[in-house]
């Protein structure tokens, strides 16, 4: 069984990213929309965490709302990986289960 | 004029996410039609507001980023952003936009706006501040 975990709050003002974390198994993805692509940034009080979360898991982040943020993919952790709204349905079809982290 | 006040605008949230960081430049704009003394907190999440290069086309939703750009026409200049948060959060100043306003008193000279400053420093500001409004 594969989930997709959904974050959409910033790990720096909520905990859904952390809790999220602590509840993944391994091949799990977590896709971090709207305030949670700020936590797939690097050099952030919060990447260590995520760094240490992708040893098991992979982190997608979606685009759209990066940009919207004025994030460019540079500043990503590397290994995440960008998709778009075509690429969020295709997470949502190939893990078993979805999970959203309100 | 007898009644101005030194407001405080502090903002917390980032942007998109939620509507306060909206809300509180709409508040901003109104306030500012009535010639009080002004200044912007930028802190926490609220640093992100500030980010250079906002693209909302693939999202929907208006991007309200450059009307920050014209608060130095509203005679608004005192914006300070936190340091602690902006290191938190990856961000130099060179991540921000580069916010100027044009003193009227030195033959209206192109001046920053935006002034990084330490949580003390901010604590400080908060305290010299006679109304606070948070968002």
């Amino acid at each position: 069984m594969s989930m997709l975990h959904i974050v959409n709050k910033s790990a720096l003002d909520r905990n859904s990213l952390e809790t999220c974390v602590n509840h993944t198994l391994k091949g799990a993805t977590i896709l971090m929309i709207e305030d949670a692509v700020y936590s797939a940034m690097k050099n952030t009080a919060a990447s260590g965490m995520v760094e240490g979360a992708m040893k098991d898991v992979s982190v997608a982040v979606l685009g759209p709302d990066l940009k919207a943020r004025g994030i460019s993919e540079d500043k990503l952790i590397d290994g995440v990986t960008v998709v778009d709204y075509a690429g969020f349905v295709e997470l949502t079809t190939k893990n078993d289960t979805v999970q959203s982290w309100l | 004029m007898a009644d101005v006040k030194k407001f405080l605008y502090v903002n917390r949230k980032a942007p998109y996410g939620t509507i306060y960081a909206w809300e509180s430049l709409e508040v901003v704009l109104i306030g500012a039609a009535f010639d009080q003394d002004v200044a912007l907190a930028f802190i926490d999440d609220g640093v992100y507001q500030l980010v250079k290069g906002q693209d909302t086309k693939e999202i929907g939703m208006k991007n309200f980023s450059p009307t920050y750009s014209a608060l130095g026409d509203y005679d608004i200049n005192k914006i300070y952003v936190e340091k602690e948060s902006l290191e938190a959060r990856g961000l130099t100043i060179d991540d921000l936009q580069h916010l100027v306003w044009e003193d009227e008193d030195e033959d209206w000279a192109e001046k920053d706006s935006i002034k990084v400053v330490t949580a003390s420093e901010m604590a400080e500001i908060m305290d010299q501040s006679e109304v606070v409004l948070s968002f």
